[in-house]
Order: C-alpha cells, then structure tokens, then sequence
C-alpha cells in the first residue's frame, strides 16, 4: 500500500450539487441499494469505491436516470440536483442526461468520424448555430480531453480506429460537448492500460474546474489519486463518505479498514 | 443375390466387428475401461468402420463400372450394319437388354430352362413369342446377333455380380480381421473415429457442391444448344416476346426482363419500410412480452405457401385496385396489374426484411446506446443517428437477400400479374416475369429441340446469374459487417 499517496487536495468548494436522501433501488425483488444518503459537492471530484456487486456503479447511473433504460429497475427516495428532484414527473430524463452526463466502463465511440462523435451531442441539442460555432465546440471538448492535438488531422476518420484510451478520451470529449454540470464516469480507466489510464487521470483532475465529476473505480489507488471525497459501499449501503484523505487514513468504520487494506472485497 | 441383401450382410459384418472390438479392447485392458486409450464405444466403431466402410465403398464404384464394362463386351458382338438399321447402336443396345431381362424372366417364371435360355438359336425358336407368352413384348422380331448378344449380357451379368458379392464379402471380413487383430488398449481408436467424422462432414458438403456444380452445368449445355438455334443479340436486346411454336419467334429478353425489375421494385416499395419500421419497433421499443407475440406472428408471413398469397391477389388486391384506383384513373381495366403482384410480393417479404433486420438490430452492442442516451438522444434519434448507420450494412444484406427471393417468385406473378410480356411504365397493366415464363415455355407439350423451348433454360441462367450476383453481393457486406463487431 505504499503507492497509495493521498494528495493533500483541500476541497476548496462547499457548494451544493447532487443530493441523494433516502435512495432504495430495485432489480425486480432484489434489493440493489439500501437507503444511500450522500452529498455530491460542486467542482469536486467524488469516487465511489467498493467490491464488485456492491451497487456502486447502480447507484451512479441513477444520478442520470441511465436506470430508466432497465424495465425491471424500480428507484425510490429522492435525489435532488440543484435542489429539484430529477425523479419528479415534470423532469425530462433526456435534458437532465444532457446536464448529467455519462462516460463508460468500455469506451464506446459511434461508427461515425471523430468529427461526428463530438459533435452527436450538440447537434441534437441544437447547441451551435452554425457550422463555425460547431468547430469551434468539437475543438474546444478534444481540447479539454486532451486529444486535439492526436486528432486534429484526422478528424474525419472513425472514431473507432482510434488506440483504447484514445477513444476513452474521445468519449470524455464527446460528454464534455453537450456541456454538461455533473460528469458521471463508470470505471473508465478499467480497460486502459497504465499510461492511458494517467492520462486519463489527469483529465479529471483538470476536469474539476468545471464539472461536479462523480467516478467509480475498482483501483483504490486510483480513488485516492484523483478524487477529494469517497464514497465506500459495501452490499448495497453506503458504509462511510467522506474526504478521501480522512477514508484511507483514518477510516471511522472497521469495514471500510478492512477493504482498504485489502482483507475483504 | 440381390443388392438389399449383399449391404444386409456387410452391415451384419460390421456390427459383429463392433462387438468383438469392443470386447477384444476391453480384454487388453483386463476389464479396466480407464487403462484404455478411448472409451470402449470408440474400438468397436473401428472396427466396424474398417469393416464396412471399404466394402460398401467398393460396392458403389463396381455398381457404377460394371454395366459399362459389360456394355463395351457386347457392342462389339453387334455387326454394324445392324446398329446402322436401327438408326441407333443405344437403341440396338436397349433391345439387347430388353430381351436379356425377358429370358431372365422367362427362366423365373419357369418358361424356359436355364440350359434354354442359354442356347435357344433364333433359327430353331420364335423368341419372340415364347417371350410375348409370359408377359414380355418386344418391339421387333428379334434378330440372331441382338439374341446372341443378349445372351452374352446374361452370361457377363450372372459372373459380374457373383464376383462382387464374393469381393465385397471378403472385403468387408478382411476389415474386420484386421481392425480386430490392430484392437489393443494403445490403438487410437477415438482418432480413427474423429478422422471417419470428419470425411462424412466433407462428403456431405462434396454432394450439396456438386450438385449446385451439375445444375449450373445443365443449364449452360442447354443454353448453349439454344444459342445454337437462335442468335444471342436478338435474345439479351430483342424487345419483343412473340413465341410461336411454327417458327419464326421473337424471343427478346427485354420485356421480361422489365417487368421483374418492375414487380420486384414495387415489392421492395412496400416490404422495405414496412419490414424496417417493425423491425425497429420490435427491437427497441416493444417490451419483451409483445416482442415474443409479435416476432413469430411476422414470420407466419414467410410460413404461408406462395400459391395463397397468389390467390390473395387475384380475388382481393387485384380487383380492388382496378375498382379504386385503375378505372378512375382511366390506367386501365386489367385486375391483374404489376402493381397488384408487387403490392402482394412486397407483403410477403416483409418478414424477411423485418426478421433479419431485427436481428441485426439487436447484434449492435448495447454500450452504443448507452453512449447516446447518455448524451441525452432520445430513442429515435439514437435509433436514427447510431443504430440504423451501425446496423447498415447487415440491412442493406436483409434488403438484397429479399430481392433475390423476390425475383424467383412465380405463382404470386401469374395470378398476380398475368402472362403477357409487355413493356410499359404503367402499374396497372399486365405484366410477367422471366419465371414466369420459365413455366409458361416448358409446360405442355414441348420439344426439346426447338428454341421456343430450349430459350427458358437461357431465362433460367441468366436469371441464375442475377440473383448469384444478389447474394454474393449480399454476403459480402454481411461478412464486411460482421468483421466489425465480433
């Protein structure tokens, strides 16, 4: 465990983002998650850590209602962005998803050019008024994932003939267009290999200028490099939150000491 | 012996040979199945295969030599002038064979003896008669050297098959012997087994080749005899379809060739939209529950035979588009139109288009709709943007698979459409198909040397030759597909 240097990040920003009360989810009669509480803060970065099957990963794709997509999945409790609930009728799932947006465990690009996979969001949200202002977005999201430069000549080409962690940061990219607050991310890094995933993470890092971004790792060391609050979930509850230098040195709760030196999990 | 019999024995052989392996096997190991290389199953197939399988093989190909080689031995007993009476030497050579069977007969039914047949002379005996007697006609009086000649075919027959049945009996205990004697608990008898399945799998693709291989071959002998009779330019760029058995026929491929294209472009019309918009809908709107409903009632599309929706057409599409569409128009009185036979075939094909489709919609990995609805795309914008561009090509494949099945079709056509070889931008005229007239060339009465028949095996291969193209086509942007997400 001697890699896992904590970075003494201070959490320079209280406000407000995602708040979740009372969250119950439902796989059918299975019982994903038990009465998750958690306060997601603005321009943070927060990471969910946890065994495999804990619902962490659940939990995140009810914060952009990704849930919905699954007919047996049943959602209760209250989760609030920016003091509304996204769960009330009068929510449009599609524009909270434009708010809230989502990069993937796998990286996913459409068969579609560069070009396109950036500007898919814009164009449906009709976010540019013309083709000058839509260049000037494409180049602006590949800029901010640090993949301009690698593609700025082949724009043009699929954005699948791109290297993994090329096209993981073309899905940043292609997130970041739609111009979300929340950026949720999935284990991104989980099928990178070692020097795309840095890349990656520093990515977040700079990424938390802008966004509230909430990622869910399997690394430990990977929560306690990028992120300034953590969430532990173990079996579907939420078993500590807190700043992520206070989780890996000073854990409150036995469980969370014994996953994070490694005897359960 | 009869032929039943012989492959009775030999099979008798082998399931003798499967049991004696299999204990032999056993017995090497001292009872202990485990110390044996295969299972025991495995050494009895062995010698079972060893010993019929060369024996039967053996079988075939003597079956297949021998009535050549008797054949070549009794020509040479025919004089020529004689084969040159006949017209023929196969007809002087079917009457041999006609006469050898009657004298077998004769000796079965006890009319003659066996010593008899051998020796009965045309000059001392009326053939002829003795064998009208007991229910042989024969043609013609038989001549002493077809007599002579038949019964050298007799003799060379009775020795042709005692000698099979004695090599493929001895084959078949050779086999056995040996596969028997090389049985042992190290024999690899699994491996023999594994290299027997392997030579059946190839031998069952070898025939259905082979078969695709002689009809393309049958049809081009053919064709080629009609390009004899009739001038190739006249038939790939003659505008008129006049066939008169007198002579004298116009045989041009254009108009039939056109109204395919036509009936076919109109069905595609109909079936492509159709089978496209439900397959979307099944695949990523409807719950599974309609999805298991509707999935199958769409293909009960493709289990009805064609003949019905023919009949569909003729008394309900038909004269309904004549009645509300044809006549107030002024397009026409015909009920039997292009359109009527198109509107029908593009019914039946949509659940082709709508089953591949839908599979094909399904095959695009779930994690690109996420990306999308991630992004905030509704579904028909996912669907349009990200799955239709993915599932393109597999489509596109659908699509072409539907054509070629659209361009055979005959039955819905005739009753459809009618028979009259017509060109015409008009839907509500009559029209037909290169198939159809396929049928309407051969049926009745037809000689097989004139072009007025001989031209539907030339419709026939170029017909082949489109949808060969089709599907070829098809399949390659299948595979091109399929490269890209497997």
């Amino acid at each position: 465990m001697n890699d896992m240097r904590v970075l003494e990040r201070a959490v320079d920003n209280q406000d407000l983002k995602i708040a979740a009360r009372d969250v119950d989810v439902y796989y059918g009669t299975t019982h994903a998650i038990k009465s998750v509480n958690v306060e997601i803060l603005d321009k943070t970065v927060t990471a969910f850590i946890g065994p495999s099957g804990c619902g962490k990963s659940t939990f995140l794709r009810c914060l952009n209602r990704m849930n919905d997509t699954i007919d047996i999945c049943r959602v209760t409790g209250d989760i609030l962005l920016d003091n509304e609930d996204i769960y009330d009728a009068k929510v449009d799932p599609v524009q909270l998803r434009a708010k809230v947006g989502m990069v993937f465990q796998k990286p996913n690009p459409f068969p579609k050019s560069i070009y396109d996979n950036v500007a898919y969001g814009p164009r449906i949200h009709g976010l540019s008024r013309n083709k000058a202002e839509l260049d000037e977005i494409v180049e602006k999201s590949l800029r901010r994932a640090a993949l301009w430069d690698e593609a700025k000549d082949r724009l043009d080409q699929p954005g699948t003939g791109l290297s993994g962690g090329q096209q993981q940061r073309l899905c940043i990219a292609r997130a970041v267009a739609t111009g979300p607050e929340v950026l949720l991310m999935d284990e991104p890094c989980s099928a990178l290999d070692p020097i795309a995933t840095a890349q990656v993470e520093e990515l977040i890092d700079e990424l938390r200028e802008r966004f509230s971004v909430v990622i869910v790792t399997h690394s430990m060391q990977q929560a306690a490099r990028v992120s300034q609050k953590t969430a532990f979930f173990h079996l579907g509850e939420l078993v500590e939150y807190g700043d992520t230098s206070q989780i890996f040195t000073n854990p409150q709760d036995s469980r969370t000491e014994s996953y994070i030196t490694g005897r359960i999990g | 012996m009869p032929l039943l019999w012989i492959v009775i024995a030999v099979l008798v052989l082998g399931t003798i040979g499967y049991v004696l392996g299999r204990r032999r096997a056993m017995a090497s190991a001292e009872g202990d199945a485990r110390s044996l290389h295969s299972l025991p199953n495995y050494y009895g197939l062995n010698v079972l295969l060893f010993a019929v399988v060369p024996a039967l093989l053996v079988l075939s190909v003597w079956l297949l030599v021998q009535p050549v080689v008797i054949q070549r031995q009794v020509v040479n007993m025919i004089p020529d002038t004689a084969a040159q009476s006949a017209g023929e030497l196969s007809l002087v050579m079917s009457d041999v064979r006609r006469v050898a069977d009657g004298l077998d007969r004769a000796v079965e039914l006890g009319a003659l003896s066996r010593e008899d047949a051998r020796t009965i002379r045309t000059e001392f005996t009326n053939v002829r008669d003795r064998l009208a007697s007991i229910g042989v006609a024969l043609g013609d009086e038989v001549s002493s050297d077809v007599l002579r000649a038949a019964q050298r075919y007799r003799v060379l027959k009775t020795t042709g098959t005692i000698a099979m049945d004695a090599v493929v009996l001895l084959l078949a205990a050779i086999g056995l012997g040996y596969a028997y004697a090389r049985t042992h608990k190290e024999l690899r008898a699994r491996n023999v087994v594994e290299r027997a399945v392997l030579s059946l799998l190839i031998l069952a693709s070898t025939i259905a080749i082979l078969t695709t291989v002689g009809i393309v071959l049958s049809m081009i002998i053919e064709t080629r005899d009609f390009f004899r009779l009739y001038p190739w330019q006249q038939f790939f760029f003659g505008t008129q379809w006049i066939p008169s058995f007198e002579g004298g026929s116009e045989l041009g491929l254009i108009p039939l060739l056109w109204g395919t294209i036509y009936i076919t472009f109109i069905a595609l019309v109909v079936s492509v939209p159709l089978g496209l918009f439900s397959a979307v809908y099944l695949a990523e709107y409807a719950s599974s529950r309609l999805r298991s409903v509707a999935k199958p009632m769409i293909e009960i599309l493709a289990g009805i035979p064609t003949i019905v929706y023919g009949l569909f057409a003729l008394i309900t599409v038909g004269p309904m588009l004549r009645d509300y569409f044809a006549q107030p128009l002024g397009l026409g009185t015909s009920s039997a139109s292009v359109a009527t036979a198109g509107i029908v075939m593009g019914i039946m094909l949509i659940p082709f288009v709508s089953s591949l489709s839908d599979d094909i919609i399904n095959a695009v990995p779930q994690s690109l709709r996420d990306g999308s609805y991630g992004l905030g795309a509704t579904k028909s914008e996912t669907v349009k943007q990200v799955i239709l561009p993915a599932a393109l090509p597999g489509i596109v494949g659908a699509v072409l698979l539907a054509t070629s099945r659209g361009i055979g079709e005959t039955m819905i056509v005739v009753l459809g459409a009618g028979a009259a070889a017509r060109l015409s931008l008009n839907p509500f005229e009559a029209m037909t198909t290169v198939t159809v007239k396929i049928v309407g060339q051969l049926t009745g009465d037809t000689d097989f040397s004139s072009p007025e028949a001989l031209v539907a095996f030339a419709l026939g291969l170029t017909l082949f030759a489109i949808t060969l193209g089709l599907n070829v086509l098809a399949l390659f942007i299948v595979r091109k597909y399929r490269e890209e997400y497997e």
